[in-house]
């Protein structure tokens, strides 16, 4: 693949530059056609399942949303349950995971000594290595009798008096689902932010320390100000992740068709429904009714990435408007 | 409770008379940054260690070398094995050029606010769940035509595209502009440029993307429950029949009450895990000689 364009007994200068023009563009048209493919692959994806949950859309119209009923028998169905399911695990795992995360962001840039930093970095990077189905295994099979037998019976004798800490435990349920997406989303929630952490400019935290503030009070008086909206982004694709995922909440939530009162209780959420319905719906009804709940799932973890897309674009503007 | 550099001078004496409370606070920020890296770490350990000590004892030769019996006796998990590998290479096939060329049309062709637009794009396919993954190249194609590999394939090769077109991206654009110049300024065409000079000068951090791509795919189930799930138990290359993989294999495994078949879950997890840890390691070396290269230009 040399090149031979100052070749000295090159013939025809006018043929080849040609050529050359023909490799260019068409080396360009290839380029372009992937870009326009990806596009059009995003919109085709859209398209492709909201046209696949037209059927069930027409049959029960948007009040399948808010409808709490999953009964082949009876042929009723809504998507309440799941989204009940989906949102909940998911802000649990977000309302724990997301401190831990920026404290593990702040131990990496502003505490830990470069030698200590670099290796604990990689382990946090390979905790999110790990396969979900692999963490879902580990979910059902040991944490989740863990959780059954010390966490839950320690979270009901403190905080018993609410209803999501009361009832049996279980090895299975919206607890062990939330705290397994909380492992989960820690290690993307605290590599984004340990990326913004870094890049807060030196002389700002320098200026904050020399005016006699604490460690602790530059952070979150300088740090937090500055790296606040990519923050926010970070939580946010975490909550995308959360969100989406199907295979690990699938082995350890129970799957149990109800809005479950506590949160020891088995239930269900958006992902893990469509997930365990692989091996064939029994009904016309129920499959295309598995596809109406995969469009509101698309929508929801889509609502959660655009609006973090909106605020890094945001953020970045203002950075350079500085 | 007071801010950083107040004007307030009153602001000052009350804060250094909260100076024992202050560094208290400073104590317990330290301790809990600590203890989360600690959790963190741990939890790893802790999943990374029950692998092995549930996995460890099963791993044999027939395990790798046979496939799952249909009742009773020991088998293996080759059958998995080998749908796992082609898929996961036709998937390579179908996403890394596509991907590639996204990233040097972004990188070298378009300009800024296409580019931004592009990325914008990438992420968001990035952000779309597996499941639905899955559940597109389910209507698209598994609906008419049966389950097979091939579908499967695709459906990880979506997964994979905005992941290597990102990671190929940021790569392409810290290559020096001093490099393209010079090309250029010999004569040599832009492709020839991108092709000859660019690519290459920038192959240890691509190599970097395609590496965790294919470390995070591989381990995919949700895509693959719809389109390449239901196959029967041998070792088979058929491309256009559905092909057991290990993703899945774990998953239905994962679900069985029978002790044996959460025996094979955990050595199948513990191969899979292995392989994903492999990767990350070639990954971490691929971008360390890309760094070296680039520092030494």
């Amino acid at each position: 693949m040399t090149t031979t364009t100052y070749e000295p007994t090159a013939p025809e200068p006018e043929l080849r530059r040609r050529g050359v023009r023909v490799g260019d563009l068409l080396f360009r048209g290839v380029a372009v056609a992937a870009a326009l493919a990806a596009t059009v692959l995003l919109g085709l994806i859209a398209w492709k399942v909201f046209d696949l949950a037209r059927p069930a859309f027409q049959d029960f119209g948007l009040s399948f949303v808010w409808t709490e009923a999953w009964n082949p028998v009876t042929n009723d169905y809504g998507a309440l349950i799941f989204i009940y399911g989906t949102v909940v695990t998911s802000l649990i795992a977000l309302v724990l995971a997301t401190p831990l995360s920026i404290a593990i962001a702040l131990f990496l840039t502003e505490m830990a000594p470069r030698r200590v930093a670099g290796p604990i970095a990689t382990m946090v990077e390979l905790l999110a290595a790990i396969p979900s189905v692999v963490l879902g295994l580990w979910g059902i099979l040991v944490f989740g009798p863990w959780v059954r037998d010390h966490l839950e019976p320690w979270l009901k004798d403190v905080l018993g008096f609410l209803p999501m800490f009361s009832g049996d435990p279980s090895q299975a349920g919206i607890l062990p689902a939330a705290l397994v997406l909380t492992i989960m989303i820690i290690p993307i929630t605290s590599a984004i932010c340990r990326e913004l952490l870094i890049r807060v400019p030196r002389d700002l935290i320098d200026g904050s320390l020399a005016l006699g503030s604490t460690r602790w009070e530059a952070i979150r008086g300088v740090m937090f100000a500055y790296a606040a909206p990519g923050i926010a982004a970070a939580v946010l694709l975490g909550l995308g992740r959360a969100f989406g995922e199907a295979i690990a909440v699938n082995q350890t939530i129970g799957n149990h068709s109800v809005i479950p009162s506590s949160w020891f209780a088995p239930g269900d959420s958006l992902g893990s429904k469509i997930a365990s319905s692989y091996a064939g719906a029994t009904s016309n009804l129920e499959a295309s009714s598995l596809l109406y709940l995969a469009a509101i799932l698309m929508v929801i973890s889509l609502f959660a990435n655009v609006s973090a897309q909106f605020i890094v674009v945001r953020f970045e503007r203002a950075r350079r408007g500085l | 409770v007071s801010e950083v550099a107040s004007p307030d001078p009153r602001d000052l004496t009350v804060r250094s008379n909260g100076l024992r409370r202050r560094r208290v606070v400073e104590k317990i920020f330290g301790a809990v940054a600590i203890l989360s890296a600690l959790l963190a770490c741990g939890i790893l350990a802790l999943v990374l260690g029950t692998l092995v000590f549930k996995g460890a004892s099963q791993l044999n030769l027939d395990f790798f070398t046979k496939a799952r019996p249909l009742f009773g006796e020991k088998g293996g998990i080759a059958d998995a094995l080998v749908g796992s590998a082609i898929i996961v290479g036709m998937a390579m096939l179908m996403a890394i050029p596509v991907a590639v060329l996204v990233a040097i049309y972004m990188s070298e062709y378009a300009g800024p606010k296409v580019s931004r637009a592009l990325r914008i794009v990438l992420d968001v396919l990035n952000g779309v769940p597996a499941i639905v993954v899955g559940i597109f190249v389910f209507g698209l194609l598994v609906v008419g035509h049966g389950q097979s590999a091939v579908f499967g394939a695709f459906a990880l090769a979506i997964l994979m595209l905005p992941m290597v077109a990102r990671a190929t991206q940021e790569i392409l654009e810290v290559v020096p502009q001093s490099l393209r110049h010079a090309s250029l300024a010999l004569g040599v065409t832009k492709w020839r440029t991108t092709w000859n000079v660019v690519l290459p000068a920038a192959i240890g951090g691509i190599l970097t993307g395609v590496v965790i791509a294919v470390a995070r795919v591989a381990g995919e189930t949700a895509p693959l429950l719809f389109t390449t799930s239901i196959a029967a138990n041998a070792i088979s290359v058929n491309i256009h029949q559905a092909l057991p993989t290990l993703p899945v294999t774990i998953f239905s495994f994962s679900e069985s009450p029978d002790p044996g078949e959460q025996a094979d879950a955990w050595a199948a997890a513990l191969v899979l895990i292995g392989f994903v840890l492999v990767m990350n390691v070639l990954a971490k070396y691929f971008a360390g000689r890309k760094r070296r290269q680039l520092e030494g230009s």
